[in-house]
């Protein structure tokens, strides 16, 4: 692999936030948000790989037509245990609370958050959160599916609900802080010289993901807390039988989690903005619209809760007018994507590991959002809601989108974070097998669902197994894609070759300070004088001319 | 003008009587009839007790204008929240056939 930095490594490891101090108590009590990135960092890949194992279990009930692995009421708890873990517990926080915490600081030039001290205690809400719905799993688990649809998960479900929900309930608190957080550290923190659109793209998609936090989490709190009056008062809201009623809660429900699918890929389209940039050597397309599209994301997907509901009683008319909304968030989207091709356009494009990511991104994600486009459709989602095109459907936006890019900002980032490089070989042979396996799970998915096969079953029609195989062959190349990284991340830790300070020869002021970074992220105040992605004046990062190194001070 | 602006303690005792005595409304108001009135009146009183909430207890009155545009579009946000639920409970017909 080229590195053009690695050369200006240095030999004597300098002082920097992770030599400061060695103690546990430095790790558990640190206000520094580079510290609590990684505690973060931890606590995500703890729960993504008890997400995943489920899914491992899921994919191997399939294998067979027959129900013959697990009960009906066990696979009933294994995919609400992965959903739950996956969503609330994984792809919420992911790109926000690790690549965030630890680079929106850096990128506006700041030494930290705007509260570092409730920083922390974010991450000390989600691990609680966490416990609590392990806590849950461990007691015997919950069978209502992630969404807890009332009355079932209110009346009649047999297993743990409460302590599940109040999990996540616990966890949204950790959400609203870190989005305050974000929100206050960019009106009042940016460096001088850095106006609000010489920001990077990652730091406005974090400034529109902070927005959703901030204003849609508190529902799904207030749902919860609803759902749990229900069933331990016995007091009529969402049941029919007492008076309730079960569509408002699928509608304060959505309100929430619909935004919350943009919670979860708005910081990821930030790191694809960062990383076409930079490896295509070209100042991005678009910047402004891009930028804008972020914040339209933000408000247009408060508005299209109802196309989760098109089959479930609400009225038609309302179904009308959520269908028509739903096409318009495919414009932003789509803004996007046409901006990020128009960047590759006549780039001095490079093949790293984070580019291989992102170029899967900007695929999957596009089919992800246009088979959106068919289920916003009244007429198509009558016939596919509920089947395995749904499922398909969101694993190409989660997953194909959102996991690639997470997986892409975390190679880009992690010579910054660790000061070390990854074998390169073996990152693009894993993003290769990311692409393939996830492919080979979920585009059959597509074809069962559109076949008619229902999701949450554990037994199927013989006809559907050819299909079902293809998948979890699939999801066993998906399996092995995950853990490499995994492994050779953790290697590259103690035997990674320096990486020097800017080995991708990156703009942006995350680039210009030591890697690993030091503890107060700058020894001076940087002074911004251009835009984020002047990559026509910072050809490789020898080439960097003396002006831009005076200007950035570090 | 200053975010950290102390009001004196007579302001938050007297916010605190207010909601006290709004809390008596609403419960008396409770064992009374008034008709199709009943749900407005609570609301107007619900009302009435979170304005002042934010604008004393939550010191929104003294900040800045940023921090009252925020504040501002939560209650936007409630009110897409509502208005699009009830874009549904409005315009619900049985379907023709299932009666």
């Amino acid at each position: 692999m080229s590195v053009p930095g690695a050369a200006t490594a240095r030999t004597a490891e300098p002082s920097n936030y992770l030599n400061a101090e060695y103690s546990i108590k430095s790790w558990f009590l640190t206000l520094d948000h580079k510290r609590i990135g990684l505690l973060y960092l931890a606590g995500l890949t703890f729960f993504f790989t008890l997400g995943g194992l489920f899914a491992v279990l899921i994919r191997l009930e399939l294998l067979t037509p027959e129900g013959d692995l697990f009960q009906s009421e066990t696979y009933n708890k294994l995919f609400t245990m992965h959903g739950i873990f996956m969503v609330f517990f994984f792809l919420l926080p992911s790109i926000p609370a690790v690549l965030g915490n630890f680079f929106l600081p850096l990128m506006i030039g700041a030494r930290d958050l705007a509260f570092p001290k409730l920083n922390l205690l974010s991450w000390y809400i989600y691990m609680v959160g966490g416990l609590f719905t392990l806590y849950a799993m461990v007691a015997g688990g919950v069978d209502t599916g992630w969404t807890f649809y009332t009355p079932y998960s209110s009346v009649y479900a047999n297993s743990h609900v409460i302590a599940a929900a109040l999990g996540i309930f616990i966890s949204g608190f950790s959400s609203i802080l870190t989005g305050v957080n974000f929100i206050a550290t960019i009106h009042t923190m940016r460096a001088p010289g850095l106006t609000w659109f010489r920001m990077p793209l990652f730091v406005w998609a974090h400034y529109a993901t902070s927005l959703i936090m901030v204003l849609g989490t508190p529902v799904i709190a207030i749902t919860i807390v609803l759902v749990a009056i229900e069933r331990l008062f016995g007091v009529g809201i969402f049941d029919p039988a007492k008076g309730g009623d079960p569509i408002l809660f699928q509608h304060l429900f959505w309100f929430y989690s619909h935004p919350a699918v943009y919670i979860m890929i708005l910081p990821g389209m930030g790191v694809i903005s960062e990383i076409v940039a930079c490896f295509s050597r070209k100042r991005i397309f678009g910047y402004h619209i891009i930028a804008m599209s972020s914040l339209a994301i933000a408000v247009l997907g408060f508005l299209v809760w109802g196309h989760h509901m098109f089959v479930s009683g609400q009225s038609i008319y309302a179904g009308i007018l959520f269908s028509l909304l739903s096409m318009l968030v495919a414009i932003p989207s789509a803004i996007k994507v046409f901006n990020w091709t128009a960047t590759l356009y006549r780039g001095s494009i490079r093949f790293d590991t984070p580019m291989l990511y992102t170029l899967g991104f900007i695929g999957l994600f596009t089919i992800g959002g246009l088979t959106g486009i068919f289920l916003a459709s009244l007429a198509v989602d009558v016939h596919v809601h509920d089947t395995y095109f749904i499922v398909a459907h969101f694993h190409y936006v989660m997953v194909g989108g959102m996991v690639m890019a997470y997986l892409g900002g975390l190679h880009f980032y992690w010579p910054k974070m660790f000061g070390r490089l990854y074998p390169e070989t073996l990152a693009k042979i894993a993003a290769v097998m990311i692409f393939v396996g996830f492919n080979l799970t979920f585009f059959p998915q597509f074809l069962l669902g559109y076949l008619g096969m229902p999701r949450r079953y554990h037994a199927y029609p013989e006809e559907f197994q050819v299909l079902n195989v293809l998948s979890t062959a699939g999801a066993s190349i998906l399996g092995l894609g995950f853990a490499l990284p995994m492994g050779y991340l953790i290697w590259s830790l103690f035997r990674g070759k320096p990486a020097g300070n800017n080995p991708w020869g990156a703009s942006g002021l995350e680039w210009q300070t030591q890697s690993p970074p030091i503890s107060h992220n700058f020894d001076e105040v940087p002074i911004v004088t251009e835009e984020a992605y002047a990559y026509d004046t910072l050809r490789p990062p020898a080439a960097a001319s003396p002006e831009q190194e005076e200007v950035l001070h570090v | 003008m200053s975010d950290h602006d102390v009001l004196p303690l007579r302001v938050y005792f007297g916010v605190f009587g207010t909601l006290l005595a709004l809390t008596g409304l609403t419960t008396w108001i409770a064992y009374q009839d008034f008709g199709n009135l009943n749900t407005t009146i609570a609301l107007v009183i619900a009302s009435i007790k979170v304005v002042l909430v934010v604008l004393w207890f939550m010191h929104v009155k003294q900040s800045s204008g940023l921090v009252r545009i925020f504040a501002l579009s939560g209650f936007f946000w409630l009110m897409i929240l509502f208005g699009y639920t009830l874009s549904d409970y409005f315009t619900r017909t049985s379907v023709r056939g299932w009666e």
